[in-house]
């Protein structure tokens, strides 16, 4: 129980840095520390995996993305828009539906049936449930359509980024630059036919 | 002996709406992204503590399935910013009209 409301505190004391902070970097180390928090979290909810997986992928690979780009717009000036928000004049009705989505969630949540149901503790025979073992044959038999799913978004994904990308070097490449471009392209593709 | 799941859907919830605060206030288009992050994680540590309550890991399956589409999410968001970015070399979300019509 105190592990909880330690790692609690480090959450949203986080959180809050990653939304308040003055540069980017900083946000994105906050985050990183976030994620740390919520992996101990899946921890004690007894999801390894997926407690493996958040270190790795967010940690290793998303916010790595965030540092590269960071990274690549801010060499140079700060490209940043930072000072205050503009939202003088609708924070009112802003501020009052956050506030009202808010209560409702804390209503429903303290209404909640199950609210008082312990959810950590052991588990049945140890290690069974959200063991990688157990994991990994859900995800391979009886969940197989999501995992698929995956596949075809991270597909679709990669496919937006290279169009984004690609459209983007068609508009500001000079012409002359675009035509040796394609110069080099084409002596490329011959060499690998030959 | 345990910890409530009342406490982790609380947690959940702080998350998600300091999320939500951090989209509607920042300007910068790279904090608003990982406050969406933050919203994502929110939805997955609900995801979770419910797995793990009614012991079906359905939940967990789902949970990583939301992984991949944020990674997709920050992918393509990433690569919005950054092309909104070279012709003006300054980030605004106010500013941008590319899509404007």
């Amino acid at each position: 129980m105190i592990a909880f409301w330690a790692v609690g505190t480090i959450l949203v004391a986080s959180a809050v840095w990653t939304i308040a902070a003055t540069k980017p970097v900083y946000s994105v180390v906050a985050l990183l520390l976030n994620f740390a928090a919520l992996a101990v979290l899946y921890l004690t909810l007894s999801a390894e995996f997926l407690a493996v997986i958040q270190i790795i992928v967010y940690s290793g690979a998303i916010l790595v993305l965030f540092v590269f780009v960071i990274a690549l717009l801010s060499s140079g000036v700060s490209p940043f828009a930072t000072g205050p928000n503009r939202l003088p004049k609708i924070w009112m009705p802003a501020a009052l539906i956050v506030g009202a989505a808010f209560a409702f969630v804390v209503y429903a949540l303290a209404h909640a049936p199950v609210a008082a149901a312990p959810a950590t503790g052991a588990v049945g025979a140890a290690g069974v449930f959200g063991s990688v073992a157990d994991f990994g044959k859900a995800l391979f038999t009886v969940q197989l359509l999501p995992f698929e799913v995956t596949a075809l978004i991270l597909m679709v994904a990669v496919i937006g980024v290279i169009t984004l990308g690609g459209e983007q070097m068609r508009e500001t490449a000079p012409r002359s630059e675009k035509k040796a471009d394609r110069a080099m392209r084409e002596a490329i593709l011959r060499e690998g036919d030959d | 002996m345990g910890v409530p799941i009342g406490n982790y859907l609380a947690l959940a919830a702080v998350m998600f709406f300091i999320g939500v605060i951090g989209v509607i206030v920042r300007r910068n288009p790279l904090i608003m992204l990982m406050s969406i992050e933050l919203m994502f994680n929110a939805a997955n540590l609900l995801l979770i503590a419910y797995a793990r309550l009614w012991l079906h890991n359905v939940g967990q399956i789902f949970a990583f399935l939301v992984i991949t589409v944020a990674a997709a999410e920050a992918a393509i968001g990433l690569a919005i910013i950054v092309t909104t970015f070279r012709p003006e070399k300054y980030v605004d979300v106010d500013d941008v009209r590319t899509l404007h019509g």
